[in-house]
């Protein structure tokens, strides 16, 4: 499958900063990729060049066959964004401003009408279409942002950080649109600190730490690949006089207690349950509950960006 | 940036300076800025020029219409892009599939419209309260068009630099606009000024949308009908390629 967006050794450059450092991948059609990355990793600047805002130092990307570099015009026609600061016109009202992006994408008349009037209902704020977007709360901006950035039936849609500082609700409702027109082919390039967000919604991620991509694989190959933060959860039902012994069983590299429930990091998950409940009935302590676990998206993603911060730029 | 040369394309991006324009006339043809430096700007300077001194009405006619248009046409362009900047609205925009170029056409459009529309008025005054005819009408249109076309590219010119604040970027469009003001003959005919004057009078666009009105209005040319309408288009275009240079140059600092 040819991919909708190639990156080549994309690169930026601040002055001596490398905000993006030869970063490269592939975006298949049809799939969420998630962007995952500490604060300045360099996230919002690779959106920034694939979107035409900044210029690349070096490298470049090809947007459904258009290179950014070479045809600007044409690798746009296919994207829309919904930028991590930006802001909708707030003296437009709803209705102007989606019809302005709709206008700006050569969206023809009669289909950006019908379209807008869909997305508002969907989103929820069809009865706001008069209102100016200055009486708009932070995150009904955010919905009318993403309503402007789909009227214009974008094949690719970048967001950075589109749930942030939303409710419940609103970021709930947000992924459930994006996830729906996902279903229906559109392309996703999601930024996000959000692990239970990157982890629901995206096919695959990538983890970029200091500019440099630090892995990129689907969440569950992810979280295969670092077996060693395995854990198993063990909880007692009373006070344990003798709780050290726990981390001295055979396969356990670590152990975090938290009151009378313990987390202990392993690679044989199996055995040391097994070993934990022999333990168990040997000291006649009554275990009240024991699971076992595959690490979280949080655990790759904090296993990822700690080791490549602790080793240094390489 | 990639010339895409067929003509569905220029079409589309036409379409796309309209969408611009429109955008400029409902966002920015009211905010304060505009209504300052556009209206009260060469309402307070004509009275400043006119106060207590004895000039004859067709003296003052031609040049109280090309100093608004000067103020109002140059208005609107320092205002939009700064604004933008600030008000967080201007990556979208520049991450739409919409060249620099035609974004920047909108924005002379409005200036254009916004200047051609208000030096409307003094020529009325002109022509109800005073005894100054007209004595080439479509020389009068020409002047106004073609000054209005100039002075809006001039105010996008200046809109280009990457300011914190649009404040900043006002200041800098009055340092440039107004020094101007005064080596293009408006208040005093150019024949008449000192001869450092006259140096300084051909790189300043408004001698010659000045010249083109008081013809208009009976006056000797201090620079020939042809030059003058030439220069305009001329230093227009030349306004216009350095605007796109620097707006697409600095279009991602201060974002
Ligand atoms: N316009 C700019 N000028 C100078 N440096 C910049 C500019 N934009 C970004 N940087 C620097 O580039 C690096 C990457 O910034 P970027 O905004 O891409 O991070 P991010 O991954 O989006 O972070 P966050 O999660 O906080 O949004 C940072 O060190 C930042 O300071
Ligand atoms: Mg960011």
């Amino acid at each position: 499958m040819k991919p909708a967006i190639e990156v080549h050794q994309l690169t930026r450059t601040f002055g001596r900063i490398k905000a993006v450092d030869r970063v490269a991948f592939d975006v298949y059609p049809g799939e969420v990729f998630g962007f995952l990355g500490p604060n300045g990793a360099g996230k919002t600047t690779t959106v920034r060049m694939l979107t035409g805002v900044i210029d690349p130092s070096d490298g470049t990307a090809v947007i459904q066959g258009h290179d950014i570099r070479r045809a600007p015009l044409r690798s746009r026609a296919h994207i829309a964004v919904v930028p991590e600061e930006a802001n909708v016109y707030l003296d437009l009202t709803v209705w102007q401003n989606i019809m302005l992006m709709a206008e700006l994408h050569g969206i023809p008349r009669r289909q950006r009408t019908g379209k807008a009037d869909q997305l508002l209902d969907a989103l929820g704020i069809a009865d706001r279409k008069k209102q100016k977007a200055r009486m708009l709360s932070k995150g009904l901006r955010q919905r009318l942002m993403l309503c402007a950035a789909l009227v214009t039936d974008p094949e690719i849609i970048f967001l950075d950080e589109p749930t942030s500082g939303l409710d419940v609700e609103s970021a709930r409702l947000m992924r459930q649109i994006v996830a729906d027109l996902n279903k229906d082919g559109l392309t996703v390039f999601l930024t996000t600190h959000n692990m239970t967000e990157a982890g629901d919604m995206c096919a695959r991620v990538a983890i970029i730490n200091s500019g440099r991509i630090a892995a990129i694989d689907t969440p569950e190959n992810l979280r295969a690949a670092i077996s060693s933060r395995q854990y198993v959860e063990v909880a007692f039902s009373m006070d344990l006089p003798d709780q050290d012994q726990l981390e001295t069983i055979t396969g356990v590299f670590e152990m975090k207690p938290a009151l009378r429930r313990f987390t202990l990091y392993t690679d044989t998950p199996g055995q040391v349950a097994a070993e934990v409940v022999r333990w168990a009935d040997q000291k006649g302590h009554q275990i009240a509950g024991i699971s076992i676990h595959k690490p979280s998206l949080e655990d790759v993603y904090l296993h990822f960006t700690r080791t490549r911060r602790a080793g240094g730029s390489q | 940036m990639t010339v895409q040369t067929n003509a569905a394309s220029w079409h589309r991006q036409f379409h796309c300076a309209l969408a611009i324009l429109k955008k400029n006339i409902r966002l920015y043809y009211l905010k304060p800025p505009v209504l300052i430096f556009g209206i009260l700007f060469p309402v307070f300077f004509f009275l400043a020029f006119k106060m207590g001194r004895p000039i004859a009405a067709e003296d003052v006619v031609p040049g109280m219409v090309a100093m608004a248009l000067w103020f109002t046409a140059s208005a609107v362009g320092p205002l939009v892009t700064p604004w933008e900047r600030n008000a967080r609205t201007y990556e979208r925009l520049i991450a739409s599939p919409v060249s620099i170029h035609s974004i920047l056409a909108g924005d002379v459009m409005s200036g254009l419209i916004f200047g051609t529309c208000l030096s409307v008025v003094p020529v009325l005054i002109g022509s109800l309260l005073t005894d100054t005819v007209i004595e080439s009408l479509p020389l009068l249109i020409a002047g106004i068009i073609l000054g209005a076309l100039n002075f809006a590219t001039l105010g996008v010119l200046l809109a280009s630099p990457p300011a914190s604040a649009p404040s900043n970027i006002m200041l800098l469009s009055n340092l440039v606009r107004l020094p101007l003001l005064f080596v293009s003959g408006i208040f005093v005919p150019l024949e008449q000024m000192p001869a450092w004057a006259r140096w300084a009078a051909p790189v300043s666009p408004l001698s010659y949308a000045t010249v083109l009105i008081r013809t208009a209005y009976g006056h000797e040319a201090f620079f020939p009908v042809w030059l003058s309408l030439f220069m305009l288009v001329f230093f227009a275009m030349v306004f216009f390629w350095v605007s796109c240079v620097f707006h697409n140059m600095w279009r991602a600092r201060a974002l």
